[in-house]
């Protein structure tokens, strides 16, 4: 449901680019959606195909690049994957971590004509 | 065919309403609390309790969020007298609320005479994580019966938090809930993070609650000022 408005976010940024390259046809959006972000790709391409009927984005292929979750121990600074809902780290056990990544939402490229 | 590098936030959207919400609440003197929760856990009753403890203190507004319903409302309505009720059954993001709605929002509120804004969003521990609304602090509610292992499985909301209040503490001969290692696990994704233990039922610390409020809000208005 809440990707309905950062897909009209995604299809905004697009045009404005390929409008700056004056492209008239977007072929390819490449897209960067974290894995704790909570935005599902799917509903992104159900919402985009809707939103970008007659516009040059329609038709775009939408290309997810999923960024794993990543923490950070805070005592011995190990980056690591969390396991499943365990974010102790491995190496010390300390459950004191910070998320490094996995909340990315972004416009990566997109290709044009 | 061309690549262009674009590299831009997609959230950067809501972030720039939600930060021009934040700078209109600062030219007002308004502090804002966002609270967010799963759907029963005691956000109205935690903003009920609030509102009785500091009225005699403070100028209080209430904007509710809610999908559908004004029950919410109604009810802070009986206590306040600045509340927006946003129903998001119709709008495109029904599932937690956003800056911009937010945004409609403070232009129905006489913002000039509010020292206190408190807004409860959608009930929900997943979506509101992604929407900055233009608050000062963000404050989630855990309630006894839902269980101890609310940050394992939400840690994203939990990780942002400034503070937690962990509600229906009248549950506890009822329900295993161990709170040492709730808490431990809430300081181990954010070291700073403040909690609450309290029963909106009977009250019980809810004075410690607000206490956090007011130096806060304090806190906040004296950043404001020394900004100018």
């Amino acid at each position: 449901m809440h990707e309905f408005g950062i897909t009209e976010s995604i299809i905004s940024i697009v045009l404005g680019k390929a409008k700056e390259a004056q492209a008239h046809r977007i072929s390819q959006i490449n897209l960067v959606v974290g894995e704790l972000s909570g935005f599902v790709s799917d509903c992104i391409q159900f919402y985009f195909d809707f939103l970008s009927k007659d516009d040059i984005a329609e038709g775009a292929v939408l290309n997810f690049e999923l960024a794993p979750a990543q923490l950070r121990c805070q005592h011995c600074s190990t980056i690591f994957r969390p396991q499943d809902t365990s974010w102790a780290c491995p190496e010390c056990q300390s459950q004191d971590v910070e998320i490094a990544g996995g909340r990315e939402l972004y416009v990566k490229s997109i290709e044009v004509e | 065919m061309k690549r262009i590098e674009v590299v831009q936030n997609i959230l950067e959207a809501n972030d720039s309403i939600a930060a021009q919400n934040q700078q209109l609440l600062n030219r007002n003197g308004v502090f804002a609390i966002n609270i967010m929760a799963a759907p029963g856990a005691g956000k109205t009753s935690l903003i009920l309790q609030t509102i009785a403890k500091l009225k005699d203190k403070l100028r209080i507004a209430v904007i509710e969020g809610d999908v559908a319903s004004t029950l919410d409302s109604e009810k802070v309505r009986n206590e306040v007298a600045d509340v927006v009720q946003i129903n998001t059954r119709n709008m495109s993001e029904s599932c937690t609320l956003i800056a911009n709605m937010v945004g409609h929002a403070l232009s129905r509120l006489p913002l000039g005479d509010i020292d206190l804004l408190l807004i409860e969003n959608v009930g929900n521990l997943i979506c509101p994580s992604e929407f900055a609304l233009g608050e000062h602090k963000r404050v989630v509610i855990s309630s006894l019966p839902e269980g101890d292992d609310k940050p394992a499985k939400y840690p994203v909301i939990f990780a942002d938090a400034d503070a937690v209040v962990i509600n229906k503490l009248d549950f506890l001969p009822y329900v295993e809930f161990d709170i040492d290692s709730f808490q431990n696990a809430l300081k181990g994704l954010n070291p700073k993070i403040e909690i609450f233990q309290v029963s909106c039922k009977t009250g019980a610390g809810i004075e410690d609650w607000c206490a956090w409020l007011l130096k806060e809000l304090e806190a906040n208005k004296h950043k404001a000022q020394t900004k100018k």
